[in-house]
């Protein structure tokens, strides 16, 4: 079949030699020294200037951070978080009415103990950026990713809603904030600095085990991003930050939302990729780099000495096709090389997704995804991929296979084979099943292990996927597999009682 | 030691599904296969009794396969559907000749009414035609055009309630990275959709019973089942979008192969943000087919083409519509532009 049954009549714009004008396109006068784009050349003055701009014009846009709150900026040390910290240091040396008006503080989480780092190399990575937090003058906090394994459950339970501020409270609170001069209070005294604390050998052997659990790369980082993401928000939240700033440039918004479509979170892009991401309620993460190119960033951090250093990631040195993350990267990278306009076009992609995220504002007892605090996408309507795929696992196995899942359930391997959602008694299934199951391992017993299929209940789609591809979901941490029980047994329970409730329960 | 089938426990494996991993008999896989797109022309109520449906037929694997499992859920589970093949010919010596005699031998097999609609009784141009005028480069825009609008005109002379193609889960995964690549959000929306309803005059509602079904799965059906296929790649290179889409998904596929249908969850999951512009689908004007512009993709083209200004329905000239419309002449240089071609 001729695939053309769409029209699709422009052809993508081809890579042009840029024309460059030898003046500044803004001041018309100075040299150019930067070019951004055909036609876009900056002399450095200038360029400097529209860099801080646009970080200034992206928040104020956007209205989320409010004059005198605390803002955790996640810094890894990579170039966007770095310039981004660049950027909030010079909004604050700014004069009053372009002045920056929240309290800044630092973040680094060293994952060195998973990206093959010596206790050497994380202690020398870690001084470096140290120094360099040290010199921008705000409160700095130096996590170890090794912390993730003592988090408590209570991180995966959606927090009570953040009180809604709008934006003629926003307006308010500015004013307020510019009469009582609070601008003058927030001069640095005393810079409160938590250094790396030592690692525990044991620690960092179960992170890693943990990490290895994962079969594929794909999982391990999809993995890494979980549990880099709680142990933010946790930090956030004990500090008592109410915003967390992410360094996601443009050029990482846009290859995250191809990957994020290739790894089934269609429905939770907006959250993923969006500028601001509220699935944690009383925290939200903030993408305020978005706006920039990872080359505008480069060429910045360059022209203005901006130090970054280089920490590898679970994908360096990997073939091109180690996990659907790195692909991506590759296929976006090398498309942009050939036709310029796919980064910004994707870009704008994830601009007119963002916001249906439903967020706080539905009521508090919408069931979210245990790993990734975004509602469940796995309720849907009959036709559709999830069903499907269900559909085919069911009947690959067939009648009798069914029976054999049961049995498989002992070996890890059983994880990847289809099982129905629910084998335990209540939920019908008859006599038959419950049998099987006790003979295995005990079902209807409380104390009994979690295994995959129980587990995918509480998951969102994509979240089902990373965890087929765990060797054994015995290894997830305590504080992830104790929430996954205390949810099972609210379930349980309520299955139990069902027959009484009257209307909407409160989950 | 021979695999035994996952399914049935009882006869030997004899392939290993793409979909699922899971080692099957032929048997097995037949009704697995079968009974997965029966399942979808349920749970999407795709049809209803006593319609009559038009299956597009081009004689490549994925009509062909559709056809056979079309008549034979028909029969199974008493649909109640009046089938026929419906074919375009588009005019292209070579091309065309094999796959039509393809589609005809079905039509024996089958014992299916078919109907071939030609180009050349359509619009009075045969592709070849059109090829002489426009050159290869564009070539893939006519036919691309043409062929829906044939597909529905075919329909309406044969009465037909409902088209029915041979779309399957790849065709549908790698439209919605080329529409993410090419920011082309209305079609992001609209693309996994399973069917259409009447969208206007002159349209007839098409619906994708294979939408889940991956295209290796229908080569296997059709190689077990010994069901005869003509291989119709379009000889012209598929456009820039489409081209890169298909080989990322296909390296996704090597990495995950659950990753077509993962993407055509998150297709199914977006949500397009509040009040961000889709275009309005109106109708054209001279031929009453659904259009977003005053003339319709396909009378915008065969203007060109009948004027001897083939680059007319190539580029974007929405402000030359009304002119055409109204008749009135175009400019000198609205001319010249419009004639240059490259080849
Ligand atoms: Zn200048
Ligand atoms: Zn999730
Ligand atoms: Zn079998
Ligand atoms: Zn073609
Ligand atoms: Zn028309």
């Amino acid at each position: 079949m001729c695939q053309v049954d769409e029209h699709y009549e422009e052809g993508l714009e081809r890579a042009e030699v840029p024309s460059v004008s030898r003046k500044c396109v803004k001041c018309k006068e100075a040299e150019a020294t930067v070019v951004i784009r055909a036609g876009d050349s900056f002399c450095r003055t200038c360029f400097r200037e529209y860099f801080i701009h646009k970080f200034r014009a992206m928040l104020g846009k956007n209205r989320i951070i409010f004059p005198g709150e605390k803002v955790l900026l996640a810094v890894s040390g990579g170039p966007s978080s770095s310039s981004m910290l660049r950027q909030v240091q010079e909004g604050l040396s700014q004069n009053a009415h372009k002045k920056l008006r929240f309290c800044p503080g630092i973040i680094f989480i060293d994952e060195g103990g998973v990206v093959g780092q010596s206790v050497e190399q994380r202690r020398r990575t870690a001084g470096e950026l140290l120094t360099v937090f040290r010199a921008a003058g705000f409160p700095v906090h130096m996590v170890p990713l090794e912390q993730v394994l003592d988090l408590p459950s209570s991180i995966l339970a959606s927090a009570s809603l953040a009180s809604k501020r709008t934006a003629s409270s926003y307006k308010v609170a500015v004013d307020r904030f510019v009469r009582t001069d609070g601008g003058s209070s927030l001069t640095p005294q005393d810079q409160e600095v938590m250094l790396l604390p030592p690692v525990n050998q044991s620690q960092t052997q179960a992170l890693q085990q943990l990490m290895m659990s994962a079969t594929t790369l794909t999982a391990r980082q999809e993995l890494l991003n979980t549990l880099r993401l709680h142990l933010l928000v946790h930090t956030a939240r004990s500090k008592g930050y109410n915003k967390v700033m992410l360094g996601d440039n443009g050029t990482r918004a846009a290859v995250k939302l191809v990957s994020s479509i290739a790894l089934g979170r269609g429905a939770q892009l907006a959250q993923d990729t969006g500028f601001s991401d509220s699935r944690f309620g009383d925290i939200i993460l903030v993408r305020p780099m978005r706006d920039y190119s990872a080359k505008e960033i480069s060429y910045y951090n360059y022209l203005f000495s901006v130090p970054s250093v280089f920490i590898p990631a679970l994908d360096t040195k990997t073939v091109d096709k180690s996990s659907i993350q790195h692909l991506t990267e590759i296929f976006i990278t090398k498309l942009q090389a050939d036709f310029p306009s796919t980064v910004s076009t994707v870009y704008r992609t994830s601009e007119k997704l963002q916001t249906v995220c439903r967020g706080p504002s539905t009521p508090e007892h919408t069931t979210r995804c245990l790993l990734c605090v975004c509602d469940l996408d796995t309720a849907t309507e009959e036709a559709s991929a999830f069903q499907a795929t269900l559909t085919s696992e069911q009947l690959s196995v067939g009648p009798s296979g069914a029976a054999r899942t049961e049995t498989q359930r002992q070996d890890p391997v059983g994880l990847n084979q289809a099982a129905p959602p629910r084998q335990c008694c209540p939920s019908g299934g008859g006599a038959e099943d419950c049998g099987r199951a006790a003979s295995g391992g005990g079902c209807c017993s409380s104390a009994r292990l979690l295994v995959g299929s129980d587990l995918r209940s509480l998951l969102c789609y994509s979240c089902q996927l990373m965890v087929k591809d765990l060797a054994s979901v015995e290894s997830l941490p305590h504080y992830i597999l104790s929430e996954a029980q205390r949810r099972q047994r609210r379930s349980q329970m309520r299955d139990e009682i069902s027959d009484f409730l009257l209307g909407d329960d409160e989950g | 030691m021979p695999v035994l089938c996952s399914s049935c426990a009882e006869k030997r494996a004899v392939l290993k599904r793409p979909k699922t991993g899971h080692s099957l008999c032929k048997e097995c896989f037949f009704w697995a296969f079968e009974e997965e797109v029966h399942q979808t022309i349920v749970a999407a109520k795709l049809f209803k009794q006593g319609e009559t449906v038009g299956i597009a037929a081009s004689g490549g694997k994925d009509s062909t396969v559709l056809a056979h499992v079309m008549k034979l859920l028909n029969e199974r589970y008493n649909y109640g559907l009046e089938l026929m093949l419906l074919s375009v010919d588009e005019g292209i010596t070579g091309y065309r000749d094999d796959s039509l005699e393809t589609v005809k031998r079905n039509q024996q097999q089958y014992e299916l009414p078919l109907k071939i609609v030609s180009y050349e009784e359509l619009y009075g141009w045969t592709m070849d035609a059109i090829v002489k005028q426009v050159g290869l480069k564009n070539n893939c825009t006519f036919c691309g055009v043409f062929r829906r609008q044939a597909l529905d005109r075919g329909a309406i002379m044969l009465k037909v309630d409902k088209i029915c193609t041979g779309h399957n889960a790849d065709d549908v995964a790698e439209t919605v990275l080329m529409n993410v690549l090419r920011g082309d959000i209305a079609r992001l929306r609209r693309c996994t959709a399973i069917s259409t309803t009447s969208e206007g005059e002159g349209v007839v509602p098409r619906c994708k019973p294979l939408k889940y079904a991956y295209e290796k799965e229908i080569v296997l059906y059709a190689y077990f089942k010994k069901l005869d296929y003509f291989s119709t790649e379009c000889i012209y290179s598929p456009n820039a979008y489409r081209g890169h889409a298909r080989t990322f998904l296909k390296d996704l596929e090597s990495i995950r192969p659950s990753s077509i249908m993962d993407v055509i969850h998150s297709g199914e999951n977006l949500s397009v943000r509040e009040g961000v512009k889709m275009p309005v689908q109106g109708t054209c004007n001279r031929c009453g087919y659904i259009s977003s512009q005053a003339l319709c993709k396909s009378c915008v083209l065969l203007e060109g083409l009948n004027r001897g200004l083939p680059k007319l329905g190539i580029g974007k000239h929405h402000r030359l519509h009304d002119k055409i419309l109204s008749q009135q002449p175009l400019t000198e240089k609205e001319e010249r532009k419009l004639k240059s071609v490259d080849f």
